[in-house]
């Protein structure tokens, strides 16, 4: 928890975090909730931010997809090629990571800098 | 994102400045529009209407554009609560306040009611009330809630909050009190319409009876005029 009680870090403890990463010279991507449909644990515009080592802060999903989308934000930092991600129930092929709640989210993962 | 945009981001939040990142989903394009500052000539009028719309409900979206869907991210500036008073509803106030993620401040110039002891790690302001929140600055973030139960006190502060873009202003008292003051603030010069933004009696209708659940009471208010800006 961060000072002010709240279970997730905030959207500038987020960015922050970015920052010292580009800082460090690290490869950084951001991944940002653009969508959700029905009961989706994390709202529109929630922040994860991503290092090319694969070391996270913030949150899309409260855990459920924090996996794949790392993954995926890997991939990014190395290409260049933002990304828009599609998660939920309904897509049972293309992800194994569901998100338990039954809701659908879309997800931007973009590089930094 | 460019390292320049998350640059100027980071430093609209230490100015809390409200902003709005502008990200066309196919292109990966973006700018930052600032909805209450009138710096967004170049920026396509749908666009900006918008991301006031999206800042104001403090709300994300995605728009369509001619240029395709263009997902707008609000960055508003951080939740504050000014209690003026500190009083006993106070102390459990400021701790559920900080909780809902709002900075809390405490003002009362009453050295015995501030101290340390009966507010562990709040920001304290032993001053009156019409000087601190001068200081302060209160923007459409900020909440002030007045329970001094000393006219004087509370006065000086409605007086400030009134003229402000505070979204909330709230005033402990019966409504007999309530009424008293209304008639105080008029002698100040302060009109009915100014006078009508105060919530008083403070808080919503639940019954409350102790301090901490007229604390609830309160929160409940300060959260409704939060995320239903429209309705009063």
């Amino acid at each position: 928890m961060n000072p002010t009680g709240d279970p997730y870090p905030s959207h500038d403890a987020v960015l922050e975090q970015a920052a010292q990463w580009k800082a460090d010279n690290k490869g950084v991507a951001l991944a940002t909730v653009v969508a959700t449909w029905g009961s989706s644990p994390r709202p529109v515009g929630s922040l994860l931010a991503i290092d090319e080592g694969g070391q996270f802060t913030g949150s899309v999903s409260g855990g459920c997809i924090e996996g794949a989308v790392v993954a995926e934000a890997l991939d990014v930092i190395q290409s260049g090629e933002h990304k828009l991600l599609d998660f939920g129930v309904s897509d049972d092929n293309a992800w194994e990571a569901g998100l338990t709640c039954g809701g659908e989210v879309r997800i931007l993962v973009e590089r930094i800098g | 994102m460019r390292s320049e945009t998350l640059y100027r981001l980071l430093d609209d939040r230490a100015q809390k400045r409200s902003v709005v990142l502008a990200t066309n989903l196919k292109s990966n394009e973006q700018i930052l529009i600032y909805p209450f500052d009138n710096n967004t000539k170049t920026v396509n009028k749908i666009l900006i209407k918008a991301a006031c719309e999206a800042a104001h409900v403090d709300k994300g979206r995605t728009v369509e554009t001619p240029d395709g869907e263009v997902f707008l991210n609000v960055f508003n500036p951080p939740l504050r609560m000014i209690i003026v008073g500190a009083v006993h509803i106070s102390q459990p106030l400021s701790v559920m306040a900080e909780v809902a993620g709002y900075q809390v401040i405490v003002v009362d110039p009453r050295r015995a009611f501030a101290t340390p002891e009966r507010f562990p790690g709040m920001e304290l302001r032993i001053e009156w009330p019409d000087e601190a929140l001068e200081e302060l600055g209160l923007d459409r973030r900020t909440a002030v809630v007045s329970l001094t139960h000393d006219p004087k006190l509370d006065d000086s502060a409605l007086s400030v909050a009134l003229h402000s873009e505070a979204f909330y202003i709230g005033a402990l008292g019966s409504k007999r009190s309530h009424a008293k003051r209304v008639e105080r603030l008029k002698e100040r010069g302060l009109t009915d319409d100014f006078i009508a933004q105060i919530h008083g009696p403070i808080g919503l209708d639940i019954g409350a009876r102790s301090p901490s659940e007229i604390a609830v009471s309160i929160l409940a208010q300060v959260t409704e005029r939060l995320r239903r800006p429209g309705l009063s």
